[in-house]
């Protein structure tokens, strides 16, 4: 069985979303989804000890070998975020049971689950793929699934945010094929690796450079870096609360884990950030993007909505991270990939339980909140603590790498821009804290949220902290996966 | 008990406490006497650290290592074992003072109030015996965290605005001046260690070496260096007690302590010599103890009066630190404790005055120095040691301040210590004066005699504290000439 690892982690999901679609009432499909995504899990968690062990893990899928089948790869980088991936699947889907019944409907629920799994299982595929073109089916299956769940979101104007979404994901998809089918027409190879080998000698020729525009910014449209994000605001508030913890932790993360992939591993650095000025293009972008998007989350009466600014704010980070171009810069992008899925998580399923048991997520529901829901109230403190980027939290290790990475290179105001964005985050975070602490209850008889949403949500939180304070796993990982993507092109 | 094992249950036993006292919160004799026990365990335990240091036992703690190279670690050093004791000392002194306050006063969320003081003196504890600049930051942040539900009690519209001050300040400077100078010194040094002679020598540029010590110098406001000192007065609308330990010893002298660490075991005095400019710092601090002396003698709360006498004796340290005369290390270590236990001593008077007469002003004390004579003599011993007059701790530490700026001829220091004391003087003084010898306001408001019994014994210890830290400092000048390495 642990040859067939990386298949086995996309054909749980494969297989269980249609099963899901048959099954009856909320719980089966439930049940089902949540215990596959604890064996991808299990599955990702096996593979990152394997890749640790022997080194990238290749598998042909049925047995045919690479370019004419395709092969998944699995080297540190796309191991960790596998494990980001099911990790967070496998918390959000305990908590999604009474949240997804209160928000959706018990009857919708089957289809609820089989959209979900289909995303889980797209953002799985992109990750283990080691096939551009598969990339784009793989995305595809994700977007997919995605512009249905924000759809299922009971305010109407979910209906216009999933389209609106679904309108730019497909430009950024098309881009994306776009510049594959210049690759593919100036290589004769979909192969990453083939692709990383043949492109050097023939990276002066426009064809290439116009591909690597337009994968660039097909893929910063997915991850919503400034000023591509619209679509992200509307996304994340109107859709249900478990599927904007998901989406919020990790759809985006895994563009960003495209986009490395391509920047590094098939164009190369010296391509990159030598040929092409994607340094100057990106860092400027991710800077403006932080600090403008922390600005108006401080303005958003909506919390969710405030989050989801925040979101493209912290995707400022990562770029900026990546953007650098240097081993340091691109340990801290990863590292914050994962950090970062690990405390929108939290915040955005604190949210869920606001939104259970007050009806909405506006400032004026997190009134009174530390009387009211004490438990759900401080995970947002100690969520919020870990936006900010205080010390014994995962922000604060985040923080820490890329300031390291930003002094390494000299870019002083780069670490002002960093230093600026986390105070803009002390407000954004503070006004909401102040409000639930010292606020009067809108309705004081409301009462703690259910253990079935606080558990899964205390075990993010733990999960901050824990990564924040034993940072072995995190930061030797993120370090190894940098080497091995600063190396560049992909070892056979 | 080994002293490791002393060492690691000082941070152990305050959380430990706070847990217990949360869990006690029903019942509010158990949960007072759960914060009693706590006090006295862990002075008990810092006492048994001291005892390790002084027997030569090799102390040191490593939990998990955060950053290559950086651990959470934890050892002690003559300057690390004073300010613990002089914290967890005064916690026992302060919690049998904030019992007959808390009580005396009906405050709401007393459970809270207790829990978030444990755990504030777990961050103190930390902050004291850090063995490197990120543990010690860490512990930093704990402490400013844990004093915000503190500063914010009464939960009105006044505390939340100096909440919002307190919060923004401290952690505006520590994120944007302190964590970019820790994380600049470890990418310079490759370590944050506590060393000895310092770790920044030979690889910093010299412009570079200025810039940090002023990332240091604002980033720890703790300090209170001007113009990063509001805070301090705007903490002011925390509870008494709050004010007493943690806005005089605990807080700001977490910030002082940090700073003199940095000088002495981060850039080392030798190196810091060398830095161009690095005066500059003393001349901050020394204006900082003028300004914030004047600004004192045109307050009427006596509470903010305190407050900006606070931040110009905290200067006094910072000062003489950032003299670096062997003398002037020596004497700023003291200042540490002398200014703790005569501050501590001002605000419990100033506390026991609002329980016993619900007074607030300057004003309004006029002739109640009969009615309450431990509470106004003690205030007397504690202003007589903010200006430095014998008997009191204040002439101890102010002496070697002066035998520092004589040392290295340094007259600005000289000029700065006597213009303070003058002020000092001109603020305090009548204030004693009117106690005793003016005449009472024809209506006075409320027939009242001392506060409750627990709060004057409070008191009054700190008081003989601040009278035979006079007579007997050997020990303590003993073990911090050791910063230095031996008197000079």
């Amino acid at each position: 069985m642990l040859a067939h690892l990386p298949v086995l982690v996309i054909l749980a999901p494969l297989l269980g979303a249609p099963v899901a679609s048959l099954l009856r009432g909320p719980n089966w499909p439930w049940l089902l989804a949540t215990l596959l995504s604890w064996f991808a899990l299990l599955c990702s968690v096996l593979l990152l000890i394997q890749v640790n062990a022997q080194g990238t893990f290749i598998y042909t899928m049925g047995g045919w070998e690479a370019p004419w089948g395709i092969e998944y790869r699995i080297d540190f980088a796309n191991a960790l975020l596998l494990v980001l991936i099911t990790g967070l699947a496998s918390v959000v889907l305990p908590y999604a049971r009474l949240s997804v019944e209160h928000e959706i409907g018990a009857d919708r629920c089957p289809l609820f689950y089989t959209a979900l799994l289909l995303l889980i299982l797209g953002l799985c595929g992109i990750t283990v793929t080691g096939d551009a073109f598969n990339v784009f089916v793989f995305l595809e299956v994700s977007s997919l699934a995605t512009y249905t769940l924000i759809a299922m979101g009971k305010d109407r104007r979910a209906l216009t945010a999933s389209f609106s979404y679904l309108i730019m994901g497909t430009i950024g998809a098309t881009f994306y094929l776009i510049g594959v089918g210049f690759l593919y027409v100036m290589t004769g190879t979909l192969n990453m690796a083939d692709l990383a080998e043949r492109l050097p000698a023939i990276s002066d020729s426009s064809t290439v450079r116009t591909a690597f525009a337009f994968i660039v910014t097909g893929i910063c449209l997915k991850l919503a870096l400034f000023p591509l994000h619209l679509w992200l605001p509307n996304a994340y508030t109107y859709s249900p609360s478990a599927v904007t913890a998901f989406l919020g932790a990790t759809a985006t993360k895994v563009a960003v884990y495209v986009l490395i992939r391509f920047v590094f591993t098939i164009f190369g650095v010296e391509f990159s950030f030598g040929a092409e000025p994607l340094a100057e293009v990106l860092v400027p972008l991710a800077i403006i993007g932080l600090l403008s998007a922390s600005t108006v989350s401080i303005m958003q009466p909506n919390i969710k909505r405030m989050l989801a600014y925040s979101s493209v704010a912290q995707i400022g980070y990562i770029v900026l991270g990546l953007a650098m171009g240097t081993a340091m810069g691109l340990t801290a992008s990863l590292l914050h990939v994962f950090n970062h899925g690990l405390m929108k998580g939290a915040l955005f399923m604190v949210m869920g339980a606001v939104a259970y048991r007050m009806g909405g997520t506006s400032i004026d529901d997190m009134r009174g909140l530390a009387k009211t829901m004490p438990l759900t109230f401080w995970a947002f403190v100690l969520g919020g603590l870990s936006l900010i980027g205080v010390p014994l939290t995962v922000g604060f290790v985040s923080k820490w790498h890329l300031i390291l990475a930003a002094l390494e290179l000299g870019w002083w105001p780069v670490v002002v821009a960093i230093l600026a964005g986390s105070m803009l985050a002390v407000v954004y975070v503070g006004r909401v804290v102040e409000a639930g602490f010292f606020g009067e209850p809108k309705d004081a008889t409301k009462r703690e949220a259910p253990w079935g949403l606080l558990v899964p949500l205390w075990v993010l939180v733990i999960a901050n902290i824990w990564f924040g304070i034993d940072t072995r796993l995190t930061v030797d990982i993120a370090e190894a996966a940098a080497a091995q993507l600063m190396a560049g092109g992909v070892v056979r | 008990m080994t002293a490791n094992t002393a060492l690691l249950l000082t941070l152990v036993v305050p959380l430990l406490g706070a847990v217990l006292i949360a869990l006690a919160g029903r019942w509010p004799n158990l949960r007072e006497t759960v914060t009693m026990v706590t006090a006295l365990t862990l002075f008990g335990l810092v006492i048994r650290v001291l005892m390790g240091l002084n027997a030569g036992e090799e102390i040191g703690v490593e939990l998990v290592t955060l950053f290559s190279g950086v651990p959470i670690a934890f050892n002690t050093e003559p300057l690390s074992i004073l300010f613990a004791m002089i914290a967890s000392g005064l916690w026992i002194v302060t919690s049998i003072y904030a019992i007959g306050y808390m009580r005396g006063t009906n405050e709401k969320q007393q459970t809270r109030f207790y829990v978030c003081f444990a755990i504030a003196l777990f961050g103190a504890m930390g902050v004291a015996f850090s063995a490197n600049l990120l543990t010690l930051f860490i512990f930093y942040e704990v402490l400013t965290i844990s004093t915000y539900p503190l500063v914010t009690h009464k939960g009105d519209d006044k505390a939340k605005a100096g909440g919002r001050t307190y919060l923004g300040i401290l952690m505006t400077t520590s994120i944007v001046f302190l964590l970019p100078a820790i994380i600049w010194t470890y990418a310079a040094a490759g370590t944050l260690d506590f060393v000895p002679g310092g770790i920044l020598e030979g690889h910093l540029a010299a412009g570079s070496a200025t810039l940090l010590l002023m990332l240091f110098l604002f980033g720890v406001a703790k300090a209170a260096v001007m113009p990063v000192h509001r805070w301090l007065p705007a903490a002011m609308v925390a509870p008494t007690p709050v004010s007493a330990l943690l806005h005089a010893v605990a807080v700001v002298k977490a910030g002082v302590f940090t700073l003199i660490k940095v000088v002495i075991y981060i850039f080392g005095t030798d190196y810091l010599a060398e830095v161009p400019y690095e005066q500059f710092a003393v001349y901050i601090a020394g204006f900082t103890v003028v300004a914030a002396s004047c600004i004192a003698l045109r307050q009427t709360n006596i509470k903010r009066l305190l407050a900006y006498s606070t931040i110009g004796q905290l200067s006094y340290i910072i000062m003489a630190t950032m003299a670096l005369a062997p003398f002037s290390e020596i004497g700023a270590a003291i200042h540490i404790a002398a200014h703790a236990f005569g501050k501590i001593t001002l605000f419990f008077t100033a506390g026991a005055i609002y329980v016993a007469s619900k007074k607030t002003e300057i004003t309004q004390l006029n002739g109640i120095g009969w009615r309450m004579p431990y509470t106004m003599t003690a205030f007397a011993i504690g202003a007589l040691s903010m200006i430095g007059v014998p008997p009191t701790a204040g002439f101890v530490s102010k002496w070697f301040i002066i035998a520092g700026a004589f040392q290295l001829d340094n007259y600005f220091v000289l000029v700065v210590l006597i213009l303070s004391t003058a002020l000092n003087a001109a603020y305090f003084l009548p204030i004693i004066f009117n106690a005793f010898f003016k005449p009472e306001d024809v209506t006075p408001v409320k027939d009242h005699a001392e506060a409750p019994t627990n709060m004057v014994i409070a008191l009054s210890v700190t008081a003989t504290l601040t009278l035979l830290f006079f007579f007997f400092n050997g020990p303590v000048l003993d073990l911090e000439t050791q910063i230095v390495g031996g008197m000079p």
